[in-house]
């Protein structure tokens, strides 16, 4: 089995690399944790307009250090800063935005995304307190889900699966995924190979995932900048 | 008519053992802390508690819950910068979870105040939630069947407050806060201040007063995230 200590993305180049695909003016939901870190690496000249459970939309970067307002906070419960064009909104309206289909994007984390789409990513099954936050919501509604994640668990197996074991949280959601290694599309055909980092060869990505990789095209180059994390 | 109550206290003094109390907030942002800690002070036991989440340190929620008042919790995400208190009670079987998704938890308790006994929606389609409930195809997709949730009290944090118990919120905190106060029987707000009729702009009212039974002032109130910094534990 390839190590891929060496070669693997950095959380902050999965995150650069998710966000080069942010429109201008996007509607974007932001899981809490690895994927809050999307919005650091928007594209020069596009802003998306990022969308918090707890009942913000278009909210700006944390505020410095002793400048925080607990009443300003995103789903992460992490203090933000108002923006010029800021609203605020109660819980029952800020998932009208979700589940309405009203966000073009929603990024999460996963610990298993499946060839047809499920994802898994709420529940390590018994030995933990669940805790699904707006996870559940976010992934049927999004017009587009993608997951942000490391391409294997810490113990070397594959995070993209045939079929998810453990509790969903979606079923046929994710559309694309960004990992450590490769940009891979989920559609009818199951995983569709579409960037892959030059330092890994097809038949080796193919080692580290539980499902076929098909090709529908050239497979591109995932090259990202160093990113600082 | 006055709906003002002059001490936290007096405000929920009427709740009893056994009662569904819905309390505003997430996280710190919107909780009404002082309420707690008053309902703490009072004594009711064996309460069924809906909150986004399971508290933080030993403050608030997390305080109520360490002092082996709640039952029951209807929750979307128990966990926080420290959520060891629940996480210990879960353990020892005092506590029963009742893990709902964060819109789905919003949209039942807006149709508890709407007078809607239940919905269907595209959320924990497929999945354990689920299950055992109805599911029905609408134009082609699957939705699964959602019941309302009511309770008998709201505990609620609101900024501006009149005697009417017209309400506004701050920034984020609002949250929770607007949904519960109309799917309770009773719902109590406290107020960071309390003015005069007519000192709110109508335009600006978010809670008009008929949702709302009492009020009461809490001028600086404590924010559960300083609380937990300077190691707060209640009482």
């Amino acid at each position: 089995m390839i190590d891929i200590t060496d070669i693997k993305l950095s959380n902050a180049q999965i995150a650069w690399r998710a966000a080069q695909d942010i429109d201008d003016g996007a509607y974007v939901n932001l899981g809490i944790g690895f994927p809050e870190m999307v919005a650091r690496f928007q594209a020069e000249g596009k802003q998306a307009i990022f969308h918090t459970e707890n009942g913000v939309l278009d909210f700006g970067e944390a505020p410095k250090p002793g400048e925080e307002d607990w009443d300003l906070i995103n789903a992460g419960k992490k203090a933000v800063t108002l923006r010029p064009g800021t609203s605020f909104f109660h819980h029952a309206d800020s998932f009208a935005m979700v589940r309405g289909g009203h966000l073009d994007v929603a990024i999460l984390g996963a610990y298993q995304v499946a060839q047809n789409g499920d994802l898994a990513n709420w529940s390590t099954g018994k030995s933990g307190i669940p805790a699904v936050g707006g996870a559940m919501d976010l992934v049927q509604s999004a017009k587009r889900v993608a997951v942000v994640t490391d391409h294997v668990t810490k113990n070397g197996a594959p995070k993209l699966v045939d079929a998810c074991t453990l509790p969903l949280t979606g079923v046929g959601c994710v559309t694309r995924i960004y990992s450590s290694l490769a940009v891979i599309d989920v559609d009818v055909a199951g995983f569709v190979l579409r960037e892959k980092i030059s330092a890994i060869s097809t038949d080796e990505l193919q080692s580290l995932t539980g499902a076929p990789l098909h090709a529908n095209g050239p497979v591109q180059k995932l090259i990202c900048p160093k990113v600082l994390a | 008519m006055d709906k003002t109550i002059q001490t936290t206290a007096e405000a929920v003094a009427q709740i009893p053992d056994g009662a569904t109390v819905m309390i505003g907030g997430f996280g710190g942002s919107g909780a009404p802390i002082e309420l707690i800690h008053a309902l703490i002070d009072q004594g009711a036991k064996h309460l069924t508690v809906v909150n986004n989440n399971a508290g933080n340190g030993h403050v608030g929620l997390a305080a109520l819950i360490e002092q082996g008042r709640v039952d029951k919790l209807i929750c979307s995400f128990p966990r926080s910068a420290d959520p060891s208190v629940f996480v210990e009670s879960y353990w020892a079987g005092k506590i029963k979870l009742d893990i709902v998704p964060q819109g789905t938890l919003a949209e039942r308790i807006r149709a508890g105040g709407a007078g809607i006994p239940a919905f269907y929606t595209p959320t924990a389609f497929g999945t354990d939630v689920a299950k055992g409930k109805p599911v029905e195809v609408f134009e082609g997709r699957s939705y699964v069947q959602e019941r309302w949730l009511k309770a008998d009290f709201a505990l609620i944090k609101a900024d501006l407050g009149d005697p009417h118990g017209n309400l506004t919120y701050r920034m984020a905190a609002r949250n929770f806060n607007p949904i519960m106060a109309t799917a309770a029987m009773t719902t109590i707000a406290q107020v960071s201040q309390l003015v005069g009729l007519g000192a709110i702009d109508p335009e600006r009212v978010i809670t008009p007063g008929i949702f709302v039974a009492g009020l009461t002032e809490v001028p600086n109130p404590a924010q559960e995230e300083e609380l937990n910094w300077a190691e707060a534990i209640y009482p």
